[in-house]
């Protein structure tokens, strides 16, 4: 048999192309079912664990399945605002405990959640390096995040402008890292945590500049009287928090009015959850109230049902593929009558042309199943991401 | 070395039909087949060395009835007591100059490829002028390195028996004498025995004996 299979390995490596190609077609045939099916399992895995273990969600009347992936999967995709009115309203209910989320603006790449402190109990979300929130301005970077930015407590983090060429928009806030959390392998693990009033900060709802009443440069003053200084633009406002410049650090108007993205609601048990969701029926009501496990369990459906259509199709690839690759073994065999006339004139037996074909497509299995257990060693191993940007980003 | 008696045999279909009452080569015998095409030179000896089965009649090769036996036994048989060489080398194209001369080793189980057998090849292919070559594809060979490869490919397990079918045909006038002579060095340092098919009548003469095919009959040559 050794024999056979150098044989094989030397005729294999003499037609490199048509071996190539042959592995290449083995290799996607077996691949593409197994790596689609790994990452349908990890989706649904990813997907359905966070869903079940959030109870409800209230965000603005549109799109459920944004608000939903934007809320617990913090996908670029902003559902409708709504304002922090909405969580007071859960709260005075004294039906559920509500947690406010503002996922909007992202700091190089990853989402920038502003929550409040609740969020952090309701998850389990632990601190593994420095310490939670305290102060405005301060940020705690999911395991993740960390890593790739290699930011780590007492560093600094930028917040990303929402659009480039907004000119008179908000300058980027720079954040202070205080805490890295512990690995969970969720979303979190992707996001950078900061209080409400710092998401809102960054939205340039609360700023901190200058005090006017002690301005001096005349080209700062727009018009002065008795009670009121109106600065121009010129006026220096403070990108980045800090101990000596914290206290000018205001919010304008009344911050129940502030936009946030949705409410996580946790009902104290079954029935308030119910009486919750029925307050959110009538036609007038602006806000929607969801159930998470819901919405993603629809998602997955559709998925599963694409996914039935794409095994079908894989099925019917698969096996023009194989009848392919029979012909080509056929026609090989054909044009290779000449050298199997020779063997036999030498004195070859009948089952060592068996034995040869035989050790070729093993020699070519093995090859392909090298390369799609290293592939699906691959799409194992990066699924967790492969699923966000597929499935949730 | 080989004996043919009351030999007998027709392809399925056409006319052919060979038909030999007695034939003999004495053992380290060189002899030549010539004749016309279609005469039956080729059948002749895929007929002694058991490629095809016969219809009628004995061939004894050796102390061997070849046609007494079955088709695998015909084929170790084959491999192990006879040297082929053919008119157009037909040497594996994927295969360097070292795996050529090596293959019959590699395709049966009745001959055993070992260390001792990879360096008798290396000093065959060195006596046949070929040694600097093992390592170069054999698709990227002269005819005469072709047909060297041949030879040492057929002589490679010692057989007894070389058969040629016109090993020559192919090469140039210089070639021709330099192959023929290099493959009667080979078959006297063996001693073995020569049954080679031919046309080219300049070569007849190193033969120690010629035998004409006509009409599907040997006959001595003058």
């Amino acid at each position: 048999m050794i024999d056979s299979l150098y044989i094989a390995w030397r005729y294999l490596c003499y037609n490199k192309i048509k071996t190539a190609t042959l592995i290449t077609c083995i290799t996607l045939i077996s691949f593409l079912p197994v790596s689609l099916q790994l990452l349908l399992t990890e989706s649904e895995r990813q997907l359905m664990s966070r869903a079940v273990s959030t109870p409800l969600v209230i965000g603005a009347k549109g799109s459920s399945l944004d608000l939903v992936m934007n809320s617990l999967y913090f996908s670029d995709e902003i559902p409708e605002l709504i304002s922090m009115e909405a969580s007071e309203r859960v709260m005075d209910s004294d039906l559920a405990l509500s947690i406010p989320l503002y996922v909007r603006f992202q700091a190089r790449g990853n989402p920038i959640v502003g929550t409040t402190m609740d969020y952090f109990d309701f998850r389990g979300l632990q601190i593994a390096e420095g310490r939670n929130l305290a102060v405005l301005g301060e940020c705690v970077l999911g395991a993740r995040v960390a890593g790739e930015l290699k930011l780590k407590p007492g560093d600094s983090l930028m917040s990303s402008p929402e659009t480039l060429f907004d000119l008179a928009g908000v300058y980027p806030l720079k954040m202070k890292v205080v805490g890295v959390l512990k690995k969970t392998h969720t979303s979190d693990d992707l996001a950078v945590f900061v209080d409400m009033k710092t998401a809102w900060v960054i939205q340039g709802l609360g700023h901190g500049h200058q005090d006017v009443t002690q301005l001096k440069d005349p080209t700062l003053v727009l018009k002065r009287n008795e009670s009121n200084v109106a600065a121009t633009a010129k006026l220096y406002h403070y990108t980045e928090i800090t101990e000596k410049n914290i206290n000018s650090f205001h919010f304008h108007g009344d911050t129940s009015v502030y936009p946030i993205t949705a409410v996580i609601a946790l009902p104290y048990d079954d029935k308030s959850g119910t009486i919750l969701r029925g307050r959110y029926l009538s036609k007038e009501e602006t806000r929607q109230i969801l159930k998470p496990e819901e919405v993603i369990d629809g998602l997955l459906q559709n998925i599963f049902r694409i996914k039935n259509v794409l095994d079908a199709v894989i099925s019917v690839v698969a096996l023009a593929t194989i009848l392919a690759i029979i012909l080509v073994f056929a026609l090989s065999l054909r044009l290779r009558q000449g050298e199997i006339q020779t063997i036999f004139k030498l004195g070859c037996r009948r089952m060592t042309i068996a034995r040869l074909i035989a050790a070729e497509i093993g020699l070519i299995i093995f090859a392909s199943g090298i390369l799609c257990v290293s592939l699906v060693f691959l799409i194992d191993r990066f699924s967790n991401d492969l699923v966000r940007v597929l499935f949730i980003s | 070395m080989i004996n043919i008696q009351n030999l007998k045999f027709r392809y399925p279909t056409g006319d052919f039909r060979l038909d030999i009452s007695a034939f003999v080569v004495e053992k380290g015998e060189k002899v030549a087949v010539i004749g016309p095409s279609g005469s039956g030179k080729t059948t002749l000896l895929n007929l002694i060395s058991g490629i095809i089965p016969t219809s009628a009649g004995s061939i004894l090769v050796g102390k061997t009835r070849v046609d007494q036996l079955k088709d695998d036994q015909r084929r170790d048989f084959r491999i192990q007591n006879i040297g082929f060489v053919f008119q157009e080398f037909e040497l594996i194209d994927y295969l360097n100059v070292l795996d050529n001369i090596l293959h019959p080793y590699r395709i049966t189980s009745a001959l055993t490829l070992d260390k001792s057998v990879k360096d008798s090849a290396a000093v065959l292919a060195e006596s046949m002028g070929i040694g600097d070559k093992l390592k170069r594809p054999s698709n990227n060979l002269s005819h005469g390195e072709k047909q060297r490869t041949a030879i040492c490919r057929a002589l490679l397990s010692r057989p007894k028996l070389i058969l040629a079918d016109e090993a020559t045909g192919n090469l140039d006038p210089d070639n021709k004498n330099k192959i023929l002579d290099l493959l009667f060095k080979a078959v006297d340092q063996h001693q073995a025995t020569l049954l080679a098919v031919t046309h080219d009548h300049e070569l007849l003469k190193k033969f120690d004996r010629i035998v004409d095919f006509k009409d599907f009959q040997p006959k001595e040559a003058i």
